[in-house]
């Protein structure tokens, strides 16, 4: 079964550099990991929130919704997507990733089973 | 007991499972390794860890490195078992000193023996040692689900729908003739390695089409089967990246797995290729395979060897995977692949496949004279889908009698209800047009 790992860097208190080469460097020894034990489908950082396009439904009206965007803690960082047994699994790996993070970044990840077309 | 606590129990206990079916297999290899070949006392070994840390992982939290805190308990387990018990003294003199000098290092720690270049070899020994051609195929699966896939045993028993002992048997016995044939605890040697190789293919192939067959409103351990088979085929593709087969039995089943949510319906019938919902193809697994066949097709290119069974098989379901639509697909290049498959794999089943593609490609005469062959020989005197074939290729000659007959002979010998009242009515339909 597949699980979408979102993660959510809170930016009001991330490092000012962004991840350190250390940081860097055990996450792709952990995606390493994650791909030699079959289970990694497919991850990827996303691009800043000063460059997201945001648009809003409602009243039946579409809007463009201007930045700066409120909520850092809201921000999703990256995503990756995993092909495990349990949702259990998936939490163990989010686990792995949050840890190697170290104490100077509060990050929240969220597992998310992704519905099989039925 | 309250229900907050056996709630939380379950999950704590889920939880711990997780972690195993990560760590299971590093974990079984490098004690198997560490034990001399003693693939048994290691999964018992490993079996206590799990247990240790069931008891201590939901009051204290599972460990920052669990796949180290296993193995340090495991050793002291081992340690433990070597001073009480003489024969283990005698027969593990040397490998209890290695023992005792890596479990005296830190605790765990990066200097644990589950550092990489050595324990990807451990797990190779283990995948050709669970996979070894000694055991019959049924304890090959079972090992590997156990001590690979880190599933329990009573998920393989509910998988395969048998009773739980029967799969426990199964795998005390296969560990008692590993260990009386004194299999060595290795990864084989260049002149066997490619036979050996098959037999590994083969157990990872078995195991996803037991879940391939499985239907839906089944237990979900089964169709589960087939994420396990994948995930333990892309596990070899890094272990032997050099194996143009790994690759091609990865790209197959990475397709193969694209089409599993269109392949059935929701009254449990089979839906066959051409009348999928294609749209419901996931097309991350198909460019997966796509992606796990150029690497099979390079490496073969490159050593000048013409591609093998499962690159066939993933470049003839690459090829459906193209076409947007039935009508859109490239059946002279499946009846090609198709030949050259039937030249390597002569079996019944992949001639009558062929037939079918060299109708589609060449027309129903070309098609029927080889299935007409296949019945000459009477190779497949029980299979339905023979009469099936031929009986549709005589429609499409618009020779309705004899497909009527066909239809017939079909659905008598057709394997489930589903399948039966579809050829049951193509037989009514044939008997319409004969009536015409």
């Amino acid at each position: 079964m597949r699980y979408m790992m979102l993660i959510r860097p809170d930016l009001a208190k991330a490092p000012a550099g962004g991840p350190s080469e250390e940081l860097m460097t055990e996450m792709g020894k952990l995606i390493s990991e994650m791909t030699r034990s079959g289970v990694l489908l497919d991850t990827a950082g996303l691009a800043a929130a000063e460059e997201a396009s945001v648009l809003r439904l409602a009243g039946g009206k579409v809007t463009t919704v201007d930045g700066p965007y409120t909520e850092a803690r809201e921000f999703i960082g990256g995503y990756a997507l995993l092909q495990v047994g349990t949702q259990e699994e998936a939490a163990e790996w989010a686990k792995r990733f949050l840890e190697i993070h170290g104490e100077d970044w509060e990050v929240v990840v969220e597992v998310r089973k992704v519905f099989e077309a039925s | 007991m309250s229900e907050d606590e056996s709630g939380t129990e379950v999950s704590a206990d889920a939880a711990v499972s997780a972690v195993w079916r990560i760590e299971a297999p590093r974990l079984i290899a490098g004690l198997t390794r560490l034990l001399g070949g003693d693939l048994g006392l290691a999964e018992d070994l490993a079996q206590d860890a799990l247990v240790a840390g069931l008891e201590q992982w939901p009051t204290e939290g599972v460990p920052r490195n669990p796949g180290a805190w296993l193995m340090a308990v495991a050793k002291r387990r081992a340690i433990d078992l070597i001073r009480r018990d003489q024969t283990y003294a005698r027969k593990l003199e040397l490998i209890g000193r290695d023992l005792e000098t890596a479990s005296s290092s830190a605790a765990p720690g990066p200097e644990s023996a589950l550092d990489e270049p050595d324990i990807e070899d451990d797990l190779l020994r283990l995948v050709f040692t669970a996979c070894h051609p000694v055991l019959p195929a049924p304890s090959r699966v079972a090992l590997t689900l156990k001590l690979l896939g880190g599933l329990t045993t009573p998920e393989i028993a509910r998988a395969y729908l048998v009773p739980e002992p029967t799969i426990a048997q199964r795998i005390v016995r296969a560990k008692r003739t590993l260990a009386e044939k004194r299999v060595p605890f290795e990864v084989p040697a260049a002149e066997e390695l490619s036979d050996r190789l098959t037999s590994v293919l083969e157990v990872i192939y078995l195991i996803f089409n037991e879940g391939y067959a499985a239907t839906a409103g089944e237990d979900w351990t089964r169709p589960a089967l087939c994420g396990e088979a994948v995930r333990l085929a892309r596990v070899l593709s890094a272990l032997m990246p050099k194996e143009p087969e790994v690759h091609g039995l990865t790209a197959l089943l990475e397709l193969q797995s694209s089409r599993l949510a269109s392949r059935t319906a929701s009254d449990s019938g089979v839906v066959l290729l051409s009348d999928q919902d294609r749209s419901r193809w996931n097309r991350l697994f198909i460019r997966r395979g796509f992606a796990a066949l150029a690497i099979a097709e390079n490496l073969s290119a490159e050593a000048g060897r013409p591609p093998g069974p499962y690159a066939l098989q993933a470049a003839i379901a690459a090829s459906h995977a193209r076409a947007m639509t039935p009508e859109e697909t490239d059946w002279p290049t499946i009846a090609r692949l198709y030949d050259a498959l039937a030249a390597q794999v002569p079996t019944p089943v992949v001639a009558l496949n062929r037939a079918v593609a060299v109708a589609m490609a060449d027309g129903p005469a070309a098609g029927l004279a080889l299935v007409d062959r296949l019945v000459a020989a009477d190779v497949l005197p029980a299979y339905h889908l023979l009469p099936a074939v031929r009986a549709d290729l005589l429609t499409r000659l618009d020779r309705h009698a004899e497909a009527l007959a066909e239809f017939e002979r079909a659905a008598r010998l057709a394997t489930n209800a589903a399948e039966r009242t579809l050829l049951e009515q193509r037989a009514a339909e044939a008997l319409a047009r004969t009536i015409r």
